[in-house]
């Protein structure tokens, strides 16, 4: 068999192993890789202008395709630029192989012109990293990655590629199923704990199930299994703001999502109740809030595929470590094999419905002001028929549209979650649409996010991608002020947009569409106008510039201790709270 | 405000207990700390490179922290190293590090070799003592209590070779402080588990 040169080696496998698109940006030290791809015509290749865009389209493919994101990337600036990304991937859990080039290895070390050690830079906040530095090694590394990516809690894998070592020439085997020395995840628990947590949902008065993103990782059978399930134990649900999606957000058993900006229901509901059953979430803070008092009379159940997440936080009283998927598969079975009634939960689904009547997410509204509020709901009237893919950025207009815009399958709601990365919508729609030709993908941004990485309006043109940006524009970092407003007496140090572009203009000069929204009584038609556009539009939608985002569970408080609207305020803090983010 | 009222009045922000008015003086925030035990974890992996980067940045990534860390080969082929690695920690933080640990991909198995058993500890440690006369004299018999060997001599100064627990090397040295010690080379420490099972 004839030698290949790495880069070749290198496109090769990417084939093998169904790779359609990838996300780069090119350099001198990925020079051979892109000419190896440009000779094989095989892979399109999705130019960015950043290469942090490059990492969040990726995740943007990923998360709505249910397949792993490719990025390729240069050495030094290249590599850097693209921490950001594997970052925001492995705290949300996204499956994503990242090619990074590197200085000839006999450069290695030199402080060579775009040298930066990547392998050392990506090692904590990669899922897993290489410096291949032998072509003879480089296919079976790139398969052994994308099973490391893909397989397991997913995350993103660095593989670091010295440009000798694209040039050089080995052999290439595809090879069979990888069987991992060391790596070997569990996705099945033992028939044991899955009948304890069977009979604790059978004897609970108050259960409930708190799900999160990696019921989504399962796969849309698991979105399924999960109705299955709740239907069957009549528990409520919620989810966190990953696992959105998950659960139809129509449900009358769906409670919304839990935590910092959750309902007013699925906050009380977790604290109130005797079962709270952890699927593929991790009681991040931003669920928990003081843990001394979370779900204080609970017994808890906590299943997830990553043993490090259980007792990371809040202690459990049974962990099952286990795929999403594969857990309720058989929590379900043997459910039925038992031929358990339906527990009667009419008890608990009182309480619920006074929490409920509470209506936590209304909103004030006055005047012809667009209330943010009032706008994602106006979107969701619009788009919901068509079940459309929703970015964000990060902010209240992140939050405003968890709280508002309802989901009824997995996939469909794309955010950055763990690591609250403002510029994630942008690319990650570009991704979205990349992966769903035919989908209505919508980013709904702030207007301090959507500049974070507005170069891709190009990208977006180029590749003749009809991604649609709707900016809830308050000329306010909105979340960085209502914290100021909450704790720092309306001290807004720098959290003012301002010089503003006027977006419409900047749009067009990119060949976008741009359309402003100012009134109340132009949203319904500005929104029509942005769907009945073929194209990419970019809509400013001006809304009321001081409102903020509630529920709210302030930092460090329990679930009992929610703001509800404004008034509830005091606009001061002490050191403690301060201190917690 | 419906569902409130079985909680008491709606809170402000921040929650009564908590917060203090200016009047009443700041509340001084200070960094808490837990109460923390001795563990000694064996930790088998490939002998990758960069492996032991892996787990030492994870320790200082997550705020974990090393007491002493050593890392050597064990098999013939030179494929697999055992990293022995004594940290502190509260019983929480102790299941959270052999968990992070555990998920590493090039690691093999982790074991809590304090939380197991009855496993044997040793450190070898070189005690480089300089001085003449009854100094001298007395080094060498302390040497002979704790069975340390001569391993370098000079007219003026010996270099030991002593072996055992940390708290045996501790000792050592602090009485060589009495004689002349110059300085110390402490290997950390290497365990396994007793009895005839691989732990």
């Amino acid at each position: 068999m004839a030698e290949k040169s790495g880069a070749d080696i290198l496109v090769e496998a990417l084939c093998d192993l169904g790779v359609e698109v990838v996300f780069g940006y090119p350099g001198g030290a990925v020079l051979p890789i892109y000419d190896a791809m440009f000779r094989s015509g095989r892979i399109k290749h999705i130019l960015v202008r950043h290469e942090q865009a490059a990492t969040h389209a990726a995740e943007g493919y990923a998360r709505s395709t249910g397949k792993p994101g490719v990025v390729l990337v240069t050495s030094g600036p290249g590599a850097t630029n693209a921490v950001t990304g594997i970052t925001d991937a492995l705290l949300d859990s996204i499956p994503m192989v990242v090619i990074t080039g590197q200085v000839p290895t006999s450069l290695i070390g030199t402080d060579a012109f775009q040298e930066a050690d990547t392998v050392g830079i990506t090692r904590h906040c990669s899922k897993h990293n290489y410096l291949v530095k032998d072509p003879a090694r480089l296919g079976a590394v790139i398969h052994e990655a994308f099973h490391i990516a893909t397989s397991g809690r997913p995350g993103p894998v660095v593989i670091d590629i010295p440009k000798d070592v694209q040039v050089a020439t080995a052999r290439y085997v595809k090879p069979g199923v990888i069987q991992h020395k060391t790596y070997r995840p569990q996705v099945k628990a033992p028939q044991s704990e899955i009948e304890q947590v069977v009979d604790m949902l059978a004897a609970a008065e108050r259960p409930i199930l708190y799900t999160g993103g990696g019921v989504i990782n399962a796969g849309p059978a698991a979105s399924q299994l999960l109705c299955e399930l709740a239907r069957i134990t009549g528990a409520p649900v919620t989810s966190t703001l990953m696992g959105l999606g998950a659960f139809p957000a129509s449900s009358p058993q769906f409670l919304g999502m839990l935590g910092m900006h959750g309902t007013f229901e699925a906050n009380m509901a977790m604290n109130q109740a005797d079962l709270v059953v952890a699927i593929g979430s991790r009681f991040d803070d931003r669920v928990t809030g003081r843990l001394d008092a979370f779900s204080p009379n609970s017994r808890k159940v906590h299943i997830d595929i990553d043993r490090s997440s259980v007792n990371k936080n809040v202690r459990v009283d049974l962990a099952i470590i286990a795929d999403a998927g594969h857990a309720m598969e058989d929590m379900v079975r043997v459910w039925k094999a038992r031929q358990h009634p339906k527990p009667d939960t009419s008890d608990w689904w009182r309480r619920i419905a006074g929490w409920r009547a509470v209506k936590s997410l209304d909103f004030p509204e006055s005047g012809t002001e667009i209330m943010p509020q009032r706008a994602i709901r106006a979107l969701w009237e619009a788009t919901h028929a068509r079940s459309p893919i929703i970015t964000t950025e990060v902010g209240q207009h992140q939050m405003w549209a968890a709280q508002h815009f309802g989901f009824e399958k997995p996939n469909k709601w794309l955010t950055s979650g763990g690591l609250g990365t403002m510029g994630y919508g942008l690319p990650a729609a570009i991704g979205a649409q990349l992966g769903n030709p035919k989908a209505l993908v919508i980013d709904i941004a702030g207007e301090a996010s959507i500049q974070m990485n507005i170069q891709e309006l190009a990208t977006a043109t180029q590749y003749r991608l009809p991604v649609k940006i709707f900016i809830l524009n308050n000329e306010y970092m909105g979340m960085v002020r209502q914290w100021q407003e909450l704790t720092y007496e309306s001290r807004y140090a720098e959290s003012y947009s301002d010089s503003l572009p006027d977006f419409v203009k900047l749009g067009e000069a990119y060949g976008w569409k741009g359309i402003r929204i100012e009134a109340r009584g132009e949203l319904e038609d500005g929104i029509r106008a942005m769907l009945d556009h073929e194209g990419p539009v970019i809509v400013d939608c001006r809304v009321a510039k001081l409102a903020n985002c509630f529920p709210m569970i302030p930092s460090g408080a329990a679930h009992t201790d929610m703001i509800l609207q404004a008034n509830e305020v005091s606009g001061t803090m002490d050191d403690e709270a301060k201190a917690l983010v | 405000m419906v569902g409130l009222s079985t909680l008491g009045p709606a809170r402000g922000f921040p929650n009564p207990e908590s917060s203090r008015t200016r009047e009443e003086g700041r509340s001084p925030m200070h960094i808490k700390t837990e109460a923390t035990e001795r563990h000694t974890l064996s930790v088998i992996v490939d002998n990758e490179p960069g492996i032991l980067a892996r787990i030492a940045g994870l320790f200082t990534a997550r705020g974990y922290n090393i007491e002493s860390l050593t890392v050597s080969e064990i098999t013939a082929d030179k494929a697999v190293s055992r990293i022995t690695i004594v940290t502190s920690a509260s019983p929480s933080v102790m299941e959270q590090i052999i968990a992070q640990l555990d998920r590493l991909v090039p690691v093999h198995k982790v074991t809590d070799l304090t939380a197991r058993g009855a496993h044997v500890e040793r450190e070898l440690a070189l005690v480089k003592v300089a001085g003449t006369g009854d100094h001298r004299i007395e080094a060498l018999r302390l040497a002979e209590v704790y069975r340390a060997r001569v391993v370098d001599a000079t007219i003026a100064s010996f270099v030991f070779e002593v072996t055992g627990t940390i708290e045996k090397i501790d000792k050592f040295v602090e009485l060589m402080g009495e004689v002349g010690l110059v300085e110390v080379a402490r290997t950390g420490i290497a365990a396994i588990a007793r009895g005839r099972e691989a732990a």
